[in-house]
């Protein structure tokens, strides 16, 4: 099992390579150059000089190699706009979406499960049926938009929480202990629950689907005759068995979570890796850019990874090469 | 026979499906006794596998057991018995090995844990007691190098042993009678002699009763003390084993007997029955094998036969038993006539 | 008539929920080639600037105007034209890259196969929203054939492997062996052998994918990038709607429903298409992938049924 594991990561070195590439030449071939600005202090010269400088007016391939060189050492430039070393402004950020997006995954997974298996179990019931449609719903709601309706929603027409940010920007200081835990609650409320909404609708659809796969199995039938009790043959012996396509299932969604957050960041003002990217293209801040976008890939890639693993511990078929 | 372990009177399980009502048991009435092995014999469609999953209420809905019917085990009756006490039942004083062993066991679980825990469902005790108790079985079932195969996963076994692990599963609490349900039709003929020849000895050391399920007669000839013979979700025949096979008396045992190829056997075309098996959800009237039979008359249309006693421990649903001078008149069987009209 | 099996279309145009989305897909288009013609105003025009500046909905105007006095449901079925146009477009350029990839590599297998899949697994892993983004404010502005463009090519990664999926397996079958030995042409094979088994999921993926396209662009357009100033998509209308929106809730509400409306529709189709079309759904539960990241389950598997 073990080359097996090593093969993975080598596949995963070998993916984030790509993608490095990729996000390098796409933002080094757009029009202009960090120091495109419309200012009347920024002569000619001036950019000149600090395009000669920061290498810009060499071939691409040249400054793709500086790039991967300096990658390598760790180093993925600065942030002009930030006044601070790309990797410092990363550090700074990925700890808050990950926050984010962790706990949004955690609870969409949870939740999810919990309402997938109860809807196979009662199949075609009524609450099997409302809770299709509902699910349905939610489902085809654009994040951004369900955010700002909740926006709308809980912090306007019915004011009980904070309308962004991820602290209090005047009291929390001020704060200690359980008041500034509860204030930092209060303010992930909103974030987390609009980006598990459609989360959920999503995994929970499929974990249904696969519950109801399960569910007609021998090995159930088996259990059944073992005298289980309906709740230890459903929770122990089908869901386990359900749960492996679910976990696949949050491999391939990564990306797209990481999107929805960077929409829900936007709405909710909340100062993670989205909201930092948004606002680095804005003021075509390159370095911090592309490392953004690596580091986004980078997340999905570990996120993979950490998903076939997971799917190699509960699902002993897929240890063996076949 | 003595006080019988199991009793089963009048079983009807009905399918309520959008297609109709299918009568897939339909009055069927026989007794195991401690430590007999019973051979249940039939064509798919006959619903003997359905009269398995009933003797242990796993018939789900659409099906259902219908009242009236009745189960007598250990002084209860199973038909009417709360579910928890059901439970209790299932695995421990009744067990049942099914017929897919590629597919029986939970893919995700060690197998160990598996056997050992219908030992802590129904025993409790630690972990270790039940691990223990479910190395013990593999190792009575024949599995060689026991302890580390419990370790392993169903899919590192072959089926021949994935059914030897079921048997062990279905032995571990040492129950008074095991359902075998076609245990052998899904593994290879030699896997399938290893197999019967376990249940044998199983039951010789710890005198379980066994009722095998099968529509192989050879499987029978070898195994079992008596045979019931169904078609048509009734009984049709049952006899002891030697009986059977030497005076066979209802025509579709015979057409079921003369379907077995065999060594020495000077035809080259196997004969078979003709027709097919009636859908559940519309049994003929009368006599439910009067289609197909070679034998049967305008009484066979009109009236349903009851079970005539033959023998001694010998019955035959067939109103040959009454009319037997009816057995020389040989013909098509009427299905066939109307294929070819 | 009876005991042949039912055609497929048959069974769509019967499917309960299908009825129901094709109508609605049905008005939408309806709505957005007619639709402007009826209303009074034309999407860009600014009424009353003064009198008619962010009014709540009244008869005169039943979605109220935005921040330019502009009427929004005016800008709401002009926005029909342009989100229906761009998605569509946009799906069809990703479904035919995404095909023809999926294709290369699946028939091609070994090495090219891995390489491609590699490659794949590169792309699908940089989050779509994040690339655009970043492609869209660096070289803006984009106008909207780029947009298309863009959206098409960011979006053809699943469909491929699925495709690859696919053309893997039909071209393992003796039947395709049998027709490569007697040397029928590679393109006839992909014709008439593999195609056919790849329609009914790639045309599931390709209708759901509408719907997530839609989405997408109103949400790009939404952070500005997407459809530019005056072409109203719904994404625009609230980008350049409101400077606070929480007082002219309308100008969000109303698109938001047309988005939400339209998405729920395509995703109900794409459901009973795959009902209707692909009885064939991977049956995830029993796959044993090689990796994760190479074989997955396919695109359609990913939003299952309501039937299970």
């Amino acid at each position: 099992m073990r080359r097996q594991i090593v093969a993975r990561l080598a596949q995963s070195l070998i993916v984030v390579f790509i993608v490095t590439t990729i996000s390098f030449f796409v933002i080094r071939s757009a029009p202009g150059d960090p120091f495109s600005y419309d200012l009347p202090s920024i002569t000619p010269t001036v950019r000149e000089h600090w395009r000669e400088q920061f290498g810009y007016n060499r071939p691409l391939p040249e400054q793709y190699t500086k790039y991967l060189a300096s990658v390598a050492h760790g180093q993925f430039g600065y942030s002009l706009g930030r006044h601070q070393p790309v990797s410092a402004a990363l550090a700074e950020t990925i700890p808050r979406t990950l926050l984010l997006a962790g706990l949004s995954l955690g609870l969409s997974f949870a939740i999810a499960i919990a309402i997938g298996v109860a809807q196979a179990v009662r199949r075609d019931g009524w609450f099997d049926r409302i809770t299709s449609a509902v699910l349905l719903f939610f489902f085809s709601l654009p994040d951004f938009w369900a955010a700002l309706m909740a926006l709308l929603l809980f912090t306007y027409w019915i004011p009980i929480l904070p309308s962004g940010g991820i602290v209090d920007p005047v009291m929390h200081d001020y704060m200690s202990g359980w008041p500034a835990l509860v204030d930092r609650l209060r303010h992930l409320v909103l974030p987390v629950l609009t980006l598990s909404l459609v989360t959920i609708a999503g995994l929970a659809r499929y974990q249904r689907s696969a519950m109801l796969e399960v569910l007609p199995s021998d090995f159930i039938r088996t259990a059944r005759a073992k005298g289980l009790t309906e709740r230890e043959v459903i929770w122990r012996h089908a869901l386990r068995a359900a749960l492996t396509p679910m976990i696949t299932l949050l491999g391939l969604g990564l990306p797209a979570l990481l999107g929805g957050a960077l929409f829900i960041e936007r709405v909710f003002s909340w100062p993670g890796m989205g909201l930092l990217a948004a606002n680095a293209i804005g003021a075509r801040d390159y370095d911090l850019v592309t490392a953004t976008v690596i580091a986004g890939s980078v997340m999905v890639v570990i996120g993979n990874l950490v998903a076939d693993l997971v799917h190699m511990a509960i699902d002993p078929r897929v240890r063996e090469w076949q | 026979m003595a006080e019988p372990l199991l009793s089963v009177r009048d079983l009807r399980t009905y399918f309520y499906t959008e297609n109709g009502v299918a009568r897939s048991v339909d009055g069927v009435s026989f007794a195991i006794g401690g430590g007999e092995t019973v051979g249940l014999v039939g064509e798919s469609g006959c619903g003997k596998s359905v009269t398995a999953l009933s003797l242990l209420r796993l018939v789900r809905a659409p099906g259902r057991i219908e009242p009236g019917s009745r189960i007598e085990f250990g002084g209860k009756d199973l038909v009417t018995l709360d579910e928890k006490s059901m439970r209790a039942i299932r695995g421990a004083s009744i067990s049942m090995v099914f017929q897919e062993p590629m597919t029986a066991l939970n893919p995700v679980f060690k197998i160990g844990d598996q056997i050992a825990e219908v030992v802590r469902v129904h025993h409790g005790g630690t972990r270790q007691e039940a691990w223990h108790r479910a190395v013990q079985m593999l190792e009575t079932v024949g599995i060689p190098s026991p302890a580390q195969r419990a370790n392993e996963y169903p899919h590192q076994l072959s089926g021949g042993m994935r059914q030897r692990v079921v048997i062990a599963m279905a032995l571990v609490m040492n129950p008074a009678l095991v359902i075998a349900d076609e245990p052998t039709t899904a593994l290879d003929v030699t896997i399938q002699a290893q197999i019967l020849e376990l249940l044998r000895e199983l039951q010789q050391k710890f005198g379980t009763s066994i009722l095998l399920i099968t529509h192989d007669l050879g499987v029978v000839a070898e195994s079992v003390s008596r045979v019931i013979v169904m078609y048509g979700g009734e009984i049709v025949e049952e006899a002891l084993v030697t009986d059977l096979f030497a005076n066979a008396h209802h025509p579709y045992t015979e057409g079921l007997l003369n379907a077995m190829p065999h060594v020495g056997q000077e035809r080259e075309r196997l004969a078979t029955i003709p027709g097919t098996v009636p859908p559940p959800t519309a049994w003929p009237a009368g006599c439910r094998f009067h289609d197909r039979c070679p034998y049967a008359w305008d009484r066979c249309i009109a009236e349903h036969p009851p079970l005539y006693q033959i023998a001694d421990g010998h019955v035959s649903r067939c109103h040959l038993a009454v009319e037997p001078e009816r057995r020389a008149d040989r013909h098509e069987p009427f299905v066939v006539q109307k294929a070819i009209a | 008539m009876s005991g042949q099996p039912r055609s497929a279309l048959w069974r769509l145009v019967h499917h309960r929920m299908a009825r129901w989305a094709l109508a609605v897909i049905a008005l939408l288009i309806l709505a957005a080639l007619v639709g402007p013609l009826l209303v009074k105003y034309n999407g860009a025009e600014q009424l009353d600037i003064v009198a008619l500046k962010n009014r709540p909905p009244s008869w005169a105007h039943p979605f109220g105007t935005d921040q330019y006095s502009r009427d929004v449901l005016t800008r709401v079925l002009y926005g029909a034209r342009i989100s229906l146009a761009v998605a569509t477009l946009a799906v069809l350029l990703s479904t035919t890259v995404g095909v023809a990839y999926g294709l290369v590599a699946g028939y091609a297998g070994g090495r090219v196969d891995n390489a491609m899949m590699r490659l794949l697994d590169g792309f699908m892993s940089i989050p779509r929203v994040l690339l655009l983004l970043a492609v869209l404010t660096l070289w803006s502005p984009v106008p909207l054939s780029g947009l298309i463009a863009l959206l098409g090519l960011s979006g053809w990664f699943g469909v491929s492997r699925l495709v690859r999926a696919e053309t893997r397996i039909v071209r393992a079958q003796e039947y395709v062996e049998s027709a490569r030995a007697l040397g029928v042409p590679t393109m006839r094979i992909l014709w008439r052998h593999i195609l056919p088994n790849i329609a009914a999921p790639v045309l599931v993926a390709s209708t759901l994918a509408v719907g997530n396209v839609i989405a997408l662009e109103a949400g790009l357009s939404y952070l500005g990038i997407g459809a530019q100033e005056p072409t109203p998509s719904w994404g625009s209308i609230f980008f350049d709607g409101v400077e606070f929106f929480a007082g002219n809730w309308w100008v969000v509400l109303f698109p938001g429903i047309a988005i939400v409306v339209t998405v729920l529709a395509f995703n109900v189709l794409g459901d009973a298409l795959r009902d209707v079309a692909d009885p064939r759904q991977v049956d995830v539960a029993r796959r044993l992938p090689e990796s994760t990241l190479t074989d997955p389950p396919s695109m359609s598997a990913l939003q299952p049924s309501e039937n299970g």
